[in-house]
């Protein structure tokens, strides 16, 4: 008999649409409305790579060594250094990292025996081309400049 | 040949592989007579990226990545049965505080899974609305991770003999809290689909698959177990410190399409207990074992497996002595559930050929590797 007055009223269908019903109120939303808010990702994000540099001096703090190059699963940092003669230590002149081939594994910022390599915050990453993908040194140290949108 | 397909009576259908009811891209070419499946045979391999091929030109420690790519929603799991099978070739010991922040990941990783596979799979069948609300709580769990790891989805956050990263401030509330609100929300499913009379009607009697027939096609998983199988390997061969854990293995009775459902649903009120006593219980000390910076392991050979949230996930490694394996095998516990799906279809509807597909759990990334 109950099974009936279940079946004939729709029981199990509104309680199923009550659920529903009690998420309608606004305190439940958790929509982001990206790009108009951008999200706050964790501090241990690994987006955009970045080479730092000395903050007081504007120098590398990358010594070419060359460890994250070998580090790399898809090998597509590319390091390239010269012998000062005068302080006879290596120095780099260019360092190319190719993002659109890069799996932010992490890999290579944990090689990196200077914490020169860091894979940061940043999380936006399209270009309009393939080549813009590869960066080089100046933009390592420089970091992308994405366009913020007015809402 | 010609003539059965000639035959009026008879329909040859592709199903796939862009149809958003195949989890991904597999095609399967189904033969219809009227509404009957008569017969289904699956063309896999559109996501093949050769990740046992790739493993053989990598070191050891730079395949882990590569691993988490095969089954993208459990990727945690995928990196654990890697790491396992590494430490085991080279006689690597876990510090047991890895161990426990390993179980807790893992068993996190099983709620978000399953998650996604309740989502889509009642989306499948009709009802659109749970896919909204898992998603919103499998987002407590991938926040997690990306305060753990920094990734949410291919993680890497398991390297071989322990972790990389120490816990950060607050970790253990953080898997409270998502512990303490997932459970009501269980409920809530269920509430939303469990008594629901079109969910138990799709859902009844579809794609019976009997403990002996799952035993002979090698399915595992909850699949398995809701045939009535009580096998786990979590228990059966532990690992990471499972059996320090107390819980149950839920089992189902008739092996359909809703038993499925329901084993999985009480798995993730498992997870939560097992994440509970792990988290109140986390040892103190090193994160990393004694793991040489170039690792080369000894000729030989390891086979590996655990219990991912899909089934039995297994890793076998042949090493030559050098510092990449000679060759990495992967048992992929989608790849061999798929196996069963000509057996549970035949002779069901061409309408719950979907909700059979979607109880297997199957994701292509780990079917075609
Ligand atoms: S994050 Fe991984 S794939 Fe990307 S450059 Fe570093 S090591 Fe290579
Ligand atoms: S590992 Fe660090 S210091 Fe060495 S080359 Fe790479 S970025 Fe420079």
């Amino acid at each position: 008999m109950r099974k009936l007055l279940r079946t004939i009223f729709l029981i199990d269908l509104i309680e199923g649409l009550w659920v529903t019903f009690h998420y309608q109120h606004p305190k439940y939303r958790c929509t982001e409305q990206y790009p108009a808010e951008r999200p706050k990702v964790a501090e241990r994000y690994r987006g955009a790579p970045r080479l730092n540099t000395n903050p007081e001096t504007g120098e590398t703090l990358c010594i070419a060594c060359n460890l994250c190059a070998l580090a790399c699963p898809e090998k597509l940092i590319v390091v390239s250094s010269e012998r000062n003669e005068k302080t006879r230590r290596k120095e780099l002149t260019t360092f190319t990292f190719d993002t659109s081939r890069c799996m932010f594994c992490g890999l290579c910022e944990d090689a990196c025996p200077v914490d020169a390599l860091e894979l940061t915050q940043d999380f936006e990453l399209a270009s309009y081309s393939r080549e813009g993908a590869i960066w080089d040194r100046q933009m390592l140290e420089e970091g992308p400049r994405p366009t913020k949108y007015k809402f | 040949m010609a003539d059965t397909f000639l035959d009026s009576t008879e329909l040859v259908l592709n199903m796939g592989p862009q149809h958003p009811s195949t989890h991904g891209v597999l095609r399967v070419i189904v033969k219809l007579d009227g509404e009957r499946v008569i017969g289904t045979e699956c063309v896999i391999g559109y996501l093949h990226r050769g990740v046992e091929k790739i493993g053989e030109n990598r070191t050891y420690q730079q395949f882990a990545p590569y691993v988490d790519r095969m089954d993208y929603v459990a990727s945690v799991s995928n990196g654990l049965g890697y790491c396992l099978a590494v430490e085991k070739l080279i006689g690597v010991e876990v510090p047991p505080r890895a161990q426990a922040v390993r179980v807790i990941l893992t068993e996190l990783n099983r709620i978000a899974s399953h998650l996604v596979w309740l989502g889509t799979h009642a989306l499948d069948v009709g009802a659109l609305t749970p896919l909204f609300y898992t998603f919103r709580e499998r987002e407590d769990i991938l926040n997690i991770y990306e305060k753990y790891c920094g990734a949410r989805l291919t993680t890497h956050a398991f390297r071989i003999g322990g972790l990389q990263y120490e816990l950060y401030e607050g970790f253990e509330d953080e898997v409270r809290a998502v512990c303490d609100t997932i459970l009501p929300k269980i409920d809530e499913y269920e509430q939303l689909l469990t008594g629901n009379r079109i969910w138990v009607g799709r859902l009844k009697g579809v794609g019976i698959l009997t403990a002996e027939e799952c035993k002979q096609y090698g399915v595992t998983g909850p699949m398995l177990r809701a045939a009535g199988v009580k096998w786990d390997l979590r228990k059966a061969q532990p690992y990471s410190g499972y059996e320090q854990y107390d819980f149950e293995i839920p089992v189902g009775q008739n092996g359909d399409t809703f038993d499925r459902y329901i084993v999985r649903l009480e798995e993730m009120r498992q997870s939560v207990r097992i994440i509970r006593q792990a988290v109140d219980r986390i040892p103190d000390g090193p994160i990393m074992g004694k793991v040489p910076k170039v690792i080369k392991p000894p000729v030989g050979e390891v086979y590996v497996s655990i219990e991912a949230p899909k089934g039995e996930l297994g890793y076998y490694i042949v090493s030559d002595g050098s510092t990449q394996p000679y060759r990495v095998r992967v048992r992929p516990p989608s790849f061999v559930n798929l196996q069963a799906l000509d057996k549970m279809a035949r002779g069901a509807l061409v309408a719950d050929l979907v909700a059979i597909i979607g109880t297997i759990d199957i994701v292509l990334g780990e079917v075609d590797r």
